[in-house]
C-alpha cells in the first residue's frame, strides 16, 4: 500500500494542494488570494513536472493494476503539467482585468489536471472513466466561468451536454468490453482481445469506447462542440482546452488502444484511420471560412488531432512515438498562438476578428515575426518544427501500411496551409484601413509568444530530447 | 411462487416504462417511473442482490424520481407542444431505432465470451459473507483509489455549482456576532427625561 501511495504521490500532492487552496480561499478568502494561488499552482505544476520527468525509468503498477506508472505516463504527465502551468500563468492578466480571477479558477484547473494525470496512468476501464470525468467536470465549469455572458454560458452548457452524451457512449462501450472480457483491467482485457478472435460484442464495445474518446479529442464526426466552446469560453480557458486536455485525451487514446486492445490492432486501426482522414479534411476546409481567430483555432485543432490520430492508426510503437512528438509540438505551438490571441486587444477589449490583424507588422514587427513563425509551423512548412511533426506521423502512417492516409494527409495540409498563410498575408500585406491594436505590454504573454516561436526554430536541431523520450515512452506502451 | 413474483415484477417494469413514455400528464409519467424503479428493485431482491435493491429504492425512488417530480411540477413546460414537435420526427426516429435494434440483434445473437474471459471473472464472495459486507470490502480495498476519485469528482461538482450560481450581494446587512455581543444598553440607548408639555 505504501508503495502504491508513493507511485501516485504527484497526483496526491496536486489534489491536496487544490483542497488546501480551496479551504484557504473559502475561509480567508475572497478573491484577493486568487493571484498568489494561481502562481503557486503553476509553480507546483512545474515542480511536479520536473519531479515526474526525473523519476526513475521503471514500469510500476499500483492499486491492483489500476494505476500504471511507466515512461509513457510520465512523458504525457510532464507535457500536460507544463502546458497547464503555462496557460495558467498566461491567463492571469486577462482574467484579472475582466473580474474573472476567482480563487476557484486555479483550484479547478489543478483538479482537472489531477484528472488528466489519472487518465494517462489509467490501467483499468473504471480508472479511465474516473479520470476523464474529473477532468471534464472541472472543464465544464471553467468554460462557463464568465457567467454573465450568454456565449460563455452556452459554451459551458453545450460542452456539458455533449460531454455527458460522450461519457454515456464510453461507458456503454466499457460495459460491453467488461461483459465480453470478464474484467475491466487493461492487463486482463488484452489477454482476451486477440486479433481475429474478438467477438462481435467486444468489437461493439471497442467502437463505442473509441467514439467516446474521439469526442474528447474532438475528432470528426464528434467535433461539433469544439468551435462553439472555443469561441464562447474566456480566451485563457480556450487556450487551456487546446493544450493540456488534448494531450491527456490523446495519450489516453493510445493507452486504451495499445494496453487493452493491443492484440487486436487490425480491428481498430481502420476506425482510427477514418477518424483521422475526416478530421484532417474537415478541419482544413471548414477553417477557411472563419473570421474569428478562436473558431479558426478550433478547426485548426480538429485538423491537428487528425494528424495525431494518423500516428495512432499506424498501430505500432513508431506510430505512438510519432503521435507523442506531434502532440508535444502541437501543444507548444498552441501555447504561443494563444499567448498572441490574448495580446490582441483594442481599447482594453479583446479582439478576435482576423481582419484586425491588417498591417500588424507595421506596429509590432517582433510579434508579427513570431506569429509568422508559429503559423508556418502550424501549416507544416519546413524548416520549422511543425513540419517535422507532420513528417513523423506521415512516416509512421506510411510504414504502418497506410500510404493512402499519408497521401491524404499531405493534401489536407496543403489545403490547411491556406488559412494559416492568410493570417500572415493580413499581417504583412493587408489593407491599411484597419485601426491599430493596443500596444499591449504584457511581458508574460510576449515572453511565451517569443519563446514558443524560438522553440519552433531552434528545436529542429535535436527537439530538446523529446524524440528520445517519446521513443522510450512508446516502447514501454507497445510491446 | 418466485416465478410468479418474477413475472409480476417484470410486467410492472415494462408497463411502468411504457406508460412513462406515453402518458399525457408528466406527473403521471414520473409516478409510472417510480413504479418501474420499485419493480426493478423487486427483481433484484429475487436475484439475491438485496443491497442493490435497497440502493435503487433509496437513490432512484427517494432522490432522483422525487427530484424529477419537483422539476416537472415547478417548471412550466408545455409537454403537449414538445410532444407535437417530437411527432414530426417520429418516422425518422423509428427508422433509426429499427436499424440500431437490428444491429444489436445481430450482435447479441452470436453472444460468446472472448477466449479466456471466464477465468478473469471476479470471485464470488464466500458463503456467510453478506452482499453489503462483500461490496464494502471491494469498495474500500480493491477499488480504494476509484472511491477517493469519485469523492474528488463530487467535490468538483459542488465547487462548480457554487462558482456558477453564488452571487455575493453587497447591499445586504450581514449578521456580525461579535458586534452584537459587544453591545450594551448604556451605549445602545439614551434615556431622556421629557418634561410634561415641553417635548424634546
Amino acid at each position: 500500500m505504501s508503495n502504491d501511495i508513493f507511485q501516485i504521490l504527484p497526483e496526491i500532492l496536486l489534489a491536496g494542494f487544490a483542497l488546501a487552496g480551496l479551504l484557504f480561499g473559502a475561509y480567508f478568502g475572497k478573491d484577493a488570494i486568487a493571484r498568489p494561488l494561481l502562481w503557486l499552482t503553476a509553480a507546483l505544476m512545474v515542480v511536479l513536472a520536473v519531479v515526474v520527468g526525473a523519476s526513475s525509468d521503471t514500469t510500476v503498477e499500483a492499486f491492483n493494476g489500476m494505476f500504471v506508472n511507466d515512461s509513457f505516463a510520465r512523458f504525457s504527465k510532464v507535457a500536460l503539467l507544463l502546458a497547464a502551468a503555462a496557460v495558467l500563468v498566461m491567463s492571469e492578466n486577462y482574467m484579472k482585468t475582466r473580474g474573472l480571477l476567482r480563487f476557484e479558477y486555479p483550484v479547478l484547473v489543478a483538479l482537472s489536471v489531477v484528472g488528466m494525470m489519472m487518465m494517462v496512468s489509467a490501467g483499468d476501464l473504471m480508472a479511465l472513466y474516473m479520470g476523464l470525468e474529473l477532468q471534464s467536470l472541472a472543464l465544464y465549469v471553467v468554460a462557463s466561468l464568465r457567467r454573465d455572458s450568454v456565449k460563455s454560458t452556452e459554451a459551458g452548457l453545450k460542452y456539458f451536454v455533449l460531454g455527458a452524451l460522450s461519457s454515456g457512449m464510453l461507458l456503454y462501450g466499457a460495459s460491453l468490453v467488461y461483459g465480453y472480457a470478464g474484467t475491466t483491467l487493461f492487463s486482463g482485457v488484452i489477454t482476451t482481445a486477440q486479433a481475429g478472435q474478438t467477438s462481435l460484442g467486444m468489437l461493439f464495445g471497442i467502437v463505442f469506447v473509441i467514439a467516446g474518446l474521439a469526442f474528447k479529442v474532438s475528432a470528426v464526426p464528434f467535433h461539433m462542440w469544439a468551435p462553439d466552446v472555443y469561441e464562447g469560453a474566456p480566451t485563457p480557458v480556450t487556450a487551456f482546452f487546446a493544450t493540456a486536455p488534448k494531450m491527456a485525451a490523446m495519450a489516453l487514446f493510445a493507452r486504451v488502444l495499445h494496453d487493452a486492445f493491443g492484440n487486436a490492432v487490425g480491428d481498430w486501426s481502420q476506425i482510427i484511420a477514418l477518424l483521422s482522414l475526416l478530421s484532417m479534411f474537415l478541419g482544413s476546409i471548414a477553417a477557411i471560412g472563419q473570421t474569428n481567430i478562436k473558431r479558426l483555432m478550433a478547426y485548426s485543432s480538429i485538423a491537428h488531432m487528425g494528424y495525431a490520430l494518423m500516428g495512432l492508426a499506424a498501430g505500432n510503437a513508431f506510430g505512438v512515438q510519432a503521435m507523442l512528438v506531434y502532440m508535444a509540438i502541437y501543444v507548444t505551438m498552441n501555447v504561443g498562438v494563444f499567448a498572441f490571441i490574448l495580446l490582441m486587444e483594442k481599447d482594453g477589449q479583446p479582439v478576435v476578428e482576423i481582419s484586425a490583424l491588417n498591417m500588424y507588422s507595421k506596429n509590432h514587427p517582433g510579434r508579427a515575426a513570431a506569429l509568422m513563425v508559429l503559423m508556418f509551423s502550424l501549416a507544416g512548412v519546413p524548416p520549422f518544427l511543425g513540419f517535422f511533426g507532420k513528417l513523423y506521423v506521415l512516416r509512421a502512417a506510411y510504414e504502418g501500411g497506410l500510404a493512402w492516409l499519408a497521401i491524404a494527409g499531405v493534401i489536407a495540409s496543403v489545403i490547411g496551409a491556406f488559412y494559416y498563410l492568410r493570417i500572415i498575408f493580413y499581417m504583412y500585406f493587408g489593407s491599411d484601413q484597419a485601426e491599430a491594436l493596443d500596444q499591449n505590454r504584457s511581458a508574460v504573454l510576449s515572453g511565451f509568444l517569443i519563446a514558443s516561436a524560438v522553440i519552433m526554430v531552434v528545436g529542429i536541431v535535436n527537439m530538446f530530447g523529446v524524440e528520445a523520450a517519446a521513443a522510450l515512452a512508446a516502447q514501454t506502451l507497445v510491446q | 411462487m418466485s416465478v410468479f413474483a418474477f413475472y409480476l415484477f417484470a410486467i410492472c417494469v415494462i408497463a411502468g416504462g411504457l406508460f412513462t413514455v406515453v402518458s399525457r400528464n408528466p406527473v403521471h409519467s414520473v409516478l409510472w417511473l417510480i413504479l418501474s424503479f420499485l419493480s426493478a428493485a423487486g427483481l433484484f431482491v429475487l436475484l439475491g442482490a438485496e443491497f442493490i435493491a435497497m440502493l435503487l429504492i433509496i437513490v432512484y425512488v427517494g432522490a432522483v424520481a422525487v427530484l424529477f417530480l419537483f422539476v416537472v411540477m415547478m417548471l412550466d413546460v408545455d409537454f403537449a407542444e414538445l410532444k407535437a414537435e417530437m411527432a414530426r420526427y417520429l418516422p425518422l426516429a423509428l427508422l433509426i431505432g429499427l436499424v440500431i435494434l437490428m444491429q444489436f440483434v445481430m450482435a447479441f445473437g452470436v453472444w460468446e465470451f472472448n477466449a479466456g474471459a471466464e477465468a478473469l471473472r471476479a470471485q464470488v464472495p464466500a458463503d456467510g459473507v453478506t452482499n453489503t459486507a462483500a461490496l464494502g470490502l471491494i469498495l474500500y480495498d480493491d477499488y480504494f483509489l476509484l472511491f477517493q476519485l469519485a469523492g474528488l469528482i463530487l467535490l468538483v461538482a459542488m465547487i462548480g455549482a457554487i462558482v456558477l450560481t453564488l452571487r455575493h450581494r453587497t447591499d445586504v446587512k450581514r449578521q456580525d456576532v461579535i458586534a452584537q455581543m459587544m453591545r450594551d444598553p448604556a451605549k445602545a440607548m439614551e434615556l431622556k427625561d421629557v418634561k410634561p408639555g415641553q417635548g424634546l
